[in-house]
């Protein structure tokens, strides 16, 4: 997969060199992806993909066996009267709850993703980041989301982020990482820019938006400027990141709207949830509330709809 | 660098299905009279053309071809108007006139949209978002400065010129009538206008919108025709003041018919702008604005930024990221709301065009197009760059009107104005750089009369628009766009 990369040992990128982002340019191109025309069997279509997209999510202090067991089951059986659709790619939770995940989605192939790194501010020591990491993979974890370390970033200690996503990159073995930015802390386009150059560099598989925990979480403008900069990654490198946005994403049409923006970026080899992921949970209902519109023409209550 | 072996695909599995606008609320007539007067009255000679729509080559409408004898009739209309109503009616009034078509504009924008882009080939999610809402927002402009006119103009009095005779293009049919009949009527002008001759119908609208806002007989009449309607209307000895919006070859014909004639006129003529984009430029949003520069409309903008001037240390980069932008580019049916590029005009306009892409390839550039399927039917062209050409190249020095580039590398600062400012031309001009002062430092030093900075192709009815050298006369919009309808004492 990533040959070219994991050949050389990697080393800090120039972030000078990194391209400046104009944010009024960026919300204008923003504004043109939201204003495509997606409707009938594109709309099927984008919405079965995105919902094979979606990372299902519980990161609560509440999170318990049950609940944890329960989400399992929803991305199971996402709406087993509905035929064809596909199941969710992930479902994403606090590492105590690794096990417990793995268990309920036992003989099926969707994947576990814990967060670590002392999800969701990084205030811990490296050490205890590390151990945390190699826990969440023991316990059976194939993702893992970490959070860079926001504090050394913004005082421009980049190769202490830099060495830090090396070191758990490290840690994860053979689970994908997924390095999450928190771009609401981030401030500027400019420093989503280069935090994403940073982490792609250092070996990140995916690159994230949010923990969700934050607010601003995931919006169009930021998830642009991230995937520019998976662009002339890839095209600088060869290697291929994922792209996770992350928080805040609760409708279909909002869903579809990422989607536009993805063809019209990374194109077809991004399309996929090996490459795109929603970090998100009530999403799902919304997309299949719209998906039986499709069908029978009408709007069903929310409660046709089951929560776990 | 890596490029070749990472090519990003496009023509993905998912894709997006046809999603035409409706076309049910539009209501085109089999055939248009001309507007003289207040009522829609038959060609003296009983002469008609075809308008058809350039991306299926059917036709529309038949419209009237006015002759001489019916622009003396328009002429005659207009005067009495002026004389007799528009020009003792209180200035608040007038203001409401205009009030009254900006709402009812508004109120219409749909069937405006999709009559513009059925009889010009723009793209309906432009004729939807700029060209109808802009049009609106002028007469809206206009309408508040009617009876302000002495605080337009301090210490002075401003009295209308009388009759004007307006001659429009066909890139904007309904914003270009909007340019010229708002700040003619605020001031107190009555108007004769003659929209271009391949699209017609949204002036023809507007002229039933005319009357459906009860405007006073005669204050706004449309003849329609093509060149030697123009000219009888130039030529016409009651008309006091002629604004034209064309090609500098036609803005010259008219302005050798009006020496010595005492007439006011305005000229808004051609473009070869520069866009120049500079390394310390935010290049992902420089690129986006490479291509609303110049793929806007199909490229038939005067003001178009048709020249790229890029930095060469950012060149190959800029050109890599363009072509990959281009292929996302979707050309098709104007009235597909996801189109981005439409129909060319006319079949000869799409002519021009081809003979400067045969042109830019002897004369040793090097084309490039994006991969776009294009209809069967209809008149078509793929956006198109030129990259290995000069100043001495005529695809850089002439006004090409159509989705085409040209692009130049530059290393200094000097370099670039140099190159910018080397053109007959001076309508508008862009600058791509995070550095303030690099931005104050061209805009004034390039000789163009609109100049964007990190952005292309953003209009407001209060800035002013027009152009240096050839590229114009006189200013369109804002305060300035009123002076050219007023006599001040």
């Amino acid at each position: 997969m990533s040959m070219v990369a994991s050949s050389l040992p990697p080393s800090l990128p120039a972030l000078d060199d990194v391209p400046r982002v104009d944010e009024v340019g960026v919300e204008e191109r923003v504004a043109r992806f939201c204003s495509r025309s997606i409707k009938k069997e594109s709309k099927v279509k984008a919405l079965k993909l995105a919902l094979s997209m979606i990372d299902l999510t519980t990161l609560e202090g509440q999170d318990t066996h049950g609940k944890v067991t329960q989400l399992c089951q929803k991305a199971i059986h996402v709406r087993d009267t509905l035929p064809g659709l596909p199941h969710v790619a992930a479902v994403c939770v606090y590492p105590t709850m690794v096990a417990v995940a793995r268990k309920a989605l036992r003989g099926h192939d969707i994947k576990v993703a814990s967060v670590a790194t002392a999800f969701p501010s990084g205030m811990a020591p490296l050490g205890v980041k590390l151990e945390e990491t190699r826990l969440a993979v023991l316990e059976g974890a194939d993702e893992v989301d970490m959070v860079i370390s926001r504090g050394a970033f913004l005082e421009g200690e980049y190769g202490r982020v830099f060495d830090e996503i090396i070191a758990v990159k490290e840690a994860c073995g053979q689970a994908h990482l997924k390095v999450i930015l928190e771009t609401g802390e981030l401030g500027t386009l400019d420093r989503v820019r280069r935090a994403s150059t940073l982490a792609m560099h250092a070996g990140a598989d995916f690159i994230k938006t949010s923990t969700g925990k934050i607010q601003p979480a995931a919006t169009l403008p930021v998830t642009l400027v991230m995937l520019q900069a998976i662009r002339d990654y890839y095209h600088a490198t060869g290697r291929r990141v994922g792209m996770k946005p992350a928080g805040g994403i609760s409708r279909a049409k909002q869903a579809i709207q990422y989607l536009v923006m993805l063809r019209e970026t990374l194109g077809e080899g991004w399309l996929t949830p090996d490459w795109f992921r929603f970090g998100a949970s009530s999403l799902v209902n919304d997309i299949l509330m719209q998906l039986e519109k499709q069908i029978t023409g009408v709007y069903q209550s929310a409660d046709y709809f089951s929560r776990d | 660098m890596a490029r070749e072996k990472s090519t990003l695909q496009f023509d993905t599995d998912w894709k997006y299905s046809a999603a035409p606008e409706s076309t049910e609320h539009v209501r085109i007539d089999r055939q248009y009279e001309l507007f003289i007067g207040g009522q829609f009255v038959a060609p003296h000679a009983r002469q008609y053309f075809e308008t058809i729509n350039p991306a299926t080559e059917k036709v529309l409408a038949r419209v009237a071809r006015a002759g001489r004898k019916d622009v003396d009739r328009a002429v005659a209309a207009a005067r009495r108007a002026h004389e007799r109503t528009w020009s003792r009616l209180k200035p608040a009034e007038r203001g409401k006139y205009l009030y009254r078509i900006a709402r009812m504009l508004q109120e219409r924008a749909r069937e405006f949209a999709a009559i513009e882009s059925l009889d010009g080939g723009k793209p309906i999610r432009e004729s939807r978002d700029v060209d109808v809402p802009l049009a609106a927002a002028h007469f809206f402009y206009y309408a508040g400065w009617a009876d302000k006119l002495e605080y337009a103009f301090p210490g002075r009095r401003a009295s209308p010129l009388g009759v004007a005779g307006q001659i429009i293009p066909w890139n904007f049919p309904l914003l270009m009538a909007a340019w010229k009949i708002a700040p003619a009527l605020a001031c107190g002008n009555t108007v004769i206008l003659k929209p271009a001759e391949t699209t017609p119908l949204t002036a023809l609208k507007l002229a039933e919108l005319m009357r459906d806002v009860d405007l006073p007989a005669g204050v706004v009449n449309i003849v329609t025709g093509a060149g030697d309607t123009g000219a009888a209307l130039v030529e016409h000895a009651g008309v006091d003041k002629i604004a034209f919006t064309g090609s500098t070859e036609v803005g010259k014909q008219i302005l050798r018919r009006l020496a010595g004639t005492g007439k006011h006129y305005t000229l808004e003529l051609g473009g070869k702008a520069a866009n120049v984009v500079f390394a310390d430029a935010a290049i992902d949003q420089a690129v986006e604005g490479i291509v609303n520069g110049i793929f806007f409309n199909q490229g038939h903008v005067c003001c178009a930024g048709s020249r790229l001037l890029v930095q060469e240390s950012v060149a190959d980069e800029v050109i890599a990221k363009l072509r990959e932008r281009m292929e996302t580019l979707i050309v098709g049916d104007p009235l597909d709301k996801n189109t981005d590029i439409g129909a060319i005009n006319s079949s000869a306009q799409l002519e021009k065009i081809e003979q400067y892409l045969r042109i830019g390839q002897s004369e040793g550039g090097e084309m490039y197009q994006s991969s776009c399927s294009l209809p069967r039917t209809g008149y078509w062209c793929r956006p198109t760059l030129f990259s290995g050409v000069a100043q001495s190249n005529r695809v850089v020095q002439e006004e090409i009107f159509g989705p085409v580039l040209t692009i130049q590398t530059f290393r200094s600062f000097e370099e670039a104005l140099d190159k910018a400012n080397n053109t007959p031309y001076g309508l508008s001009g862009g600058v791509w750089t995070d550095k303030g002062a690099k931005i104050f430092k061209m805009t004034r030093a390039l000789r163009a009369g609109v100049v964007w900075a990190n952005t292309f192709n953003k209009f407001d009815p209060g800035a002013p628009f027009g152009g240096y050298k050839e590229s114009g006369m006189g200013r369109e919009g804002g305060l300035h766009g009123l002076g050219a309808y007023v006599e001040l004492r």
